[in-house]
């Protein structure tokens, strides 16, 4: 029995992976870090975009802060989030920016006087400060009332996973790299660590810590078109399913990015939008003004992507061998902008199509993209029912996107969960009562389960094939569970998904190849992958109201009366083909924004009964208190959920700090003065 | 070597002995054949044999050589090793020999290199199985000893503070030359890396040249030449430039190299 020890095991080596390690290390833990490919190949790499942070550098941004920032992401979620982590979330990020700063992240930055824009399909002049040149930049993103989104070009992710990962090099952080989770060693109360195989050799082992973290991004690849990378299929989520103890939260809430490029679902960045970029249909007319006459292509992604499909369904769209598709046009930037600021866009472009930028359309067509459902964690990042099981990033569902997340906001949260949850995690293990004596039996009787499965696949004799049911299942999501849901289509996708899920228990193997065995990976995590299909499907079936990216055509308004609350799924047993479904009630009467009309996207919701009274509080409230931080104290005290190191205030140019005494480096004490005032 | 051939329609060339082959001017037409040839060994299994294997494909609209060799391990073969993780060009993590040249297979178009196709896995690298290579474990090995980290201020900043401020131009020279995926290419074309095991190739000079221009880095010359200034670092370079033919991210790596040799034969004079 191969058993590897560690205090902390971290499974996933992205950025939220990455980031939490960090935390973790300095102080004084060891951490291990697990990834099915060398962490800098990780998806956070694909991030194009940007990271959202209220820094309010640029001209657009000024007045920017965490409380923009907070009413933007609460709005975006439409009211589906945790409001007191969207609260942690907007007063880490900022932080979180200047420490990558620190840490060599080549942010694209301002320069002061005049430069040229586009704006709403206008050439504008707009004059940066003086005081503002150098600073970290920021562009415009959907669904934010600021240019808040700070950006590396167009390769903001990786510029942040190359960062972070030479800072985890250079804190020795140990990565083993094409290893695979497969399964959690736990005695239903207490999580111990996993199962792993190596995915050179084949071979499993034991990885065995005080703290386990899943930080396993997203599971795009349960769609057939997704701008998610390959490696992206939910294992992470579904070993925390299948404890039967750990709950998914909200899988429903599937984000639809608008630009996808047809037929390949490879993203052009949202950043083409926020530079000024205009959708167009078949005819070459603009029409997203037609339909969202104040936000245009700027709405947030789960409307932009719904008039799209809405807008082919009238006929508009371009026709084409794969189907139909409509037009990003960006060449209203020019060539300079593209080429310098937009460079992986135009790499993409030519490389896969064939086709400029500069002179030609884009041929788009919403993609799947983010999964805003995963692990259900406290605000820690402790799962509520399996102690010891953190977690992070895309994969976990701590609340902060509710039922859409905001384009920029995911690069953020990784490295904000990260460190927020480092802490936490650090904290756990600095307890003698954390420490663990993992009783060998367990250990034993997991790595043999889980020997067993692998065996039966390969030698059992079974006769499905695995690449067929998981193309299957691809297709009945991307037809059946995509942007607009229907009631009879969602039906008819649980009871096929669930008949997949019974054929899966007798694929069968072409091949014995010792090694890796690609066709055995496809086999387990096709099994693993139709649970979290199902989990997907069967929520957006049970969930009768329209929220966010979860649109219901049957059931189009947003019922705050019946369904605030969040979806928790747990998987109870082998035998199950269904996933258990519970609800957590989301308290009106905490909230320091009660729900409301989004700003963009339909006007038609069910009130809940309690919010009418909360918002008369909240106006009250807001009345007696002039300054923002007491306000936002008396509506919803959060700051007692931040780690110490993270509480402090945002310094900005239109919100100075005094002087530092001691010089530069210095933290004056207001900044840490929550209770000053 | 043994050829094997799996033929999914009647075939009538046979496949080109790897040498020969060279990506035909033009392009292959949609519905075409194409022969994908790809070198296949297992280290894990006893009795492996490196050898040739060849597979046969209907060319489609836009067919990248992702879409090929998912395809072949779902319909014709489900042992062939590969790695792809974005298939969009930004991880590096599918480099491989195209017709003897080094690049990442997910951005090629078949109809731009076939009929023939000609694979097999990176050379320097360990080989894991048939085209997947261990480009990672040579990344941070080199890393390691290049200490290719930022080295920033000792006293940390405080982070609720703004940021300190830099110069447009310079953030943008900075991210010219951040922008290396790691995927190997360089290494793989590199003379010198084949026979120097531990020469650190354009991938290691051009992180050093990265730091270097940094101002949050806080090592001197005297430092990184401590790090590169050997043979396995700059004084090993030949300056055949084979690096900066291949790199998929088209850094800057020859003006970089060039550069950095000035810089630590200076050094090593002083
Ligand atoms: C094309 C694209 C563009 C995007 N652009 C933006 C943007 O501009 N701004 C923004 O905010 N967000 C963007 N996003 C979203 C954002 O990039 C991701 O949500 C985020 O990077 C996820 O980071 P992560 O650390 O949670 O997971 P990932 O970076 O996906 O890392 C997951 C890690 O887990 C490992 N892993 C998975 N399963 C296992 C297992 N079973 N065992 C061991 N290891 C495992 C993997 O190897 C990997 O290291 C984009 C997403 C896509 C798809
Ligand atoms: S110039 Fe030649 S020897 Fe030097 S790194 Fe490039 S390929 Fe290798
Ligand atoms: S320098 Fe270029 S070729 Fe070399 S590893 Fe980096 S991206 Fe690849
Ligand atoms: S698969 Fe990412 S670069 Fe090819």
């Amino acid at each position: 029995m191969k058993v590897v020890y560690t205090d902390v095991l971290v499974i996933g080596g992205g950025l939220a992976g990455l980031r939490l390690a960090i935390a973790a290390r300095r102080r004084g833990h060891d951490a291990l870090i697990l990834s099915l490919v060398p962490p800098k190949r990780s998806h956070s790499k694909a991030a194009q975009g940007g990271m959202q942070a209220s820094l309010g550098n640029v001209i657009k941004g000024q007045g920017d802060n965490e409380d923009v920032h907070f009413e933007d992401t609460v709005r975006g979620s439409d009211w589906g989030a945790d409001q007191e982590v969207v609260r942690m979330f907007v007063n880490t990020a900022p932080k979180a920016v200047r420490e990558l700063a620190a840490w060599g992240v080549p942010w694209s930055r301002v320069r002061k006087g005049d430069r040229q824009v586009v704006i709403n399909g206008q050439k504008v002049t707009i004059t940066e400060r003086d005081e503002a040149h150098g600073l970290v930049a920021q562009r415009d993103f959907g669904g934010t009332k600021k240019w808040r989104t700070c950006y590396v070009s167009d390769c903001t992710g990786h510029a942040m996973l190359q960062a972070v990962g030479d800072q985890a090099i250079a804190a020795a952080i140990p990565v083993h790299e094409r290893t695979e989770a497969l399964a959690l060693i736990h005695d239903g109360g207490r999580c111990y660590g996993a199962v792993v195989r190596d995915l050179v050799t084949g071979t499993l082992s034991a990885y065995l810590a005080k703290a386990t973290a899943i930080t396993t991004g997203g599971a795009g690849r349960l769609y057939r078109v997704t701008t998610n990378a390959v490696i992206c299929e939910g294992i992470g989520h579904a070993i925390a399913l299948e404890t039967g103890v750990a709950a998914l939260g909200n899988m429903e809430a599937v984000q639809f990015h608008p630009t996808g490029i047809f037929p390949a679902g490879i993203l052009v960045t949202e950043g083409c939008r926020g530079d000024g970029g205009l959708l167009k249909d078949a005819d070459g007319h603009r029409f997203m003004p037609d339909y969202e006459p104040e936000k245009k292509e700027l709405a947030s992604r789960d409307v932009v992507s719904r008039r799209m499909e809405e807008h082919i369904a009238k006929g508009k769209g371009v026709k084409s061998r794969f189907g139909d598709h409509l037009w990003l046009d960006i060449t209203l930037l020019g060539e300079q902008h593209i080429r310098h600021n937009l460079r992986e866009v135009y790499e993409i472009c030519h490389y896969f199509m064939g086709v400029d930028p500069v002179k030609d359309m884009i041929p788009v067509r919403p993609a799947q993209h983010y999964t805003m459902g995963g692990v259900r964690t406290k605000p820690s990042g402790e799962s509520p029912t399996l102690k010891g099981l953190f977690s992070a990033g895309e994969a976990a569902c701590w609340d902060m996107h509710g039922f859409n997340r905001l384009g920029g906001n995911s690069v953020a949260e990784t490295v904000v969960a990260g460190m927020i949850v480092g802490e936490y995690v650090a904290d756990f293990c600095d307890r003698a009562e954390n420490d663990v004596n993992i009783p060998t039996g367990v250990v034993r009787e997991f790595l043999e389960r889980e020997q067993a499965k692998l065996d039966r696949l390969a030698q059992g004799g079974g006769s499905e094939d695995a690449a067929k049911l998981k193309a299957r299942m691809q297709e009945i999501m991307t037809a059946k569970v995509g942007i607009f849901r229907r009631g009879k289509d969602l039906e008819e996708a649980v009871d096929e998904l669930q008949e997949l899920l019974v054929r899966s228990r007798s694929i069968g193997l072409r091949s014995r190849a010792p090694g890796p065995n690609p066709e055995l990976v496809t086999a387990y995590r096709t099994q693993k992958m139709l649970r979290l299909a199902l989990t997907v499907a069967y929520g957006a079936l049970t969930r009768t109201e329209s929220r966010g990216a979860h649109f219901r055509e049957d059931h189009p308004r947003r019922d705050d009366a019946q369904w605030l609350k969040r979806t928790l799924a747990t998987w109870k047993s082998d035998a199950d083909t269904l996933p258990t479904l519970d609800y957590e009630p989301l308290d009106i009467r905490r909230m320091e924004l009660p729900p409301g009309w989004r700003g963009y996207g339909a006007k038609d919701y069910t009130d809940h009964p309690d919010t009418a009274a909360r918002q008369a509080e909240v106006d009250a409230l807001k009345e007696k208190h002039a300054d923002r931080f007491a306000r936002q104290r008396a509506l919803m005290p959060y700051d007692h959920l931040l780690p110490q190191r993270l509480k402090g205030r945002n310094e900005r140019i239109d919100e100075r700090f005094p002087a530092a005494p001691g010089g530069a480096g210095d933290t004056p004490e207001s900044a840490f003065a929550w209770e000053s005032e | 070597m043994t050829t094997t051939t799996i033929v999914k329609a009647p075939s009538t060339s046979a496949p080109p002995a790897p040498a020969a082959a060279a990506a035909p001017a033009g392009g292959v037409a949609t519905g075409a054949k194409i022969r994908v040839h790809a070198l296949r060994y297992n280290p894990q299994e006893p009795g492996s044999v490196p050898h040739m294997q060849t597979y046969e494909l209907e060319q489609t609209e836009g067919m990248t050589l992702f879409i090929a060799l998912s395809e072949i391990r779902e319909t014709l073969d489900p042992t062939l090793q590969f790695d792809f993780v974005c298939r969009a060009g930004i991880c590096g993590s599918c480099a491989m020999m195209v017709n003897g040249r080094p690049t990442l297979a997910c951005r090629t178009l078949t109809r731009d290199v076939g009929p023939d196709i000609t694979l097999a896995p990176l050379p320097v690298f360990e080989l894991i199985g048939d085209l997947s290579v261990n480009t990672g474990r040579w990344m941070r090995g080199t890393s390691e000893r290049l200490e290719a980290w930022l080295h920033g201020d000792p006293q940390a900043r405080d982070i609720c503070r703004i940021e300190e401020p830099m110069e447009p131009e310079l953030a943008e020279k900075l991210n010219e030359l951040d922008r290396c995926v790691e995927c190997g290419c360089c290494v793989a074309a590199c003379g010198t890396a084949r026979m120097r095991p531990d020469f650190v190739g354009a991938v290691g000079m051009a992180k050093i040249a990265r730091f270097r221009l940094d101002p949050r880095d806080k090592r001197t010359d005297d430092d990184y030449y401590e790090l590169v200034g050997t043979d396995d670092g700059v004084f090993g370079c030949m300056s055949l430039l084979a690096c900066h033919d291949v790199c998929p991210k088209d850094l800057p790596l020859q003006t970089q190299i060039a550069f950095l040799r000035r810089k630590m034969a200076g050094k090593g004079w002083a």
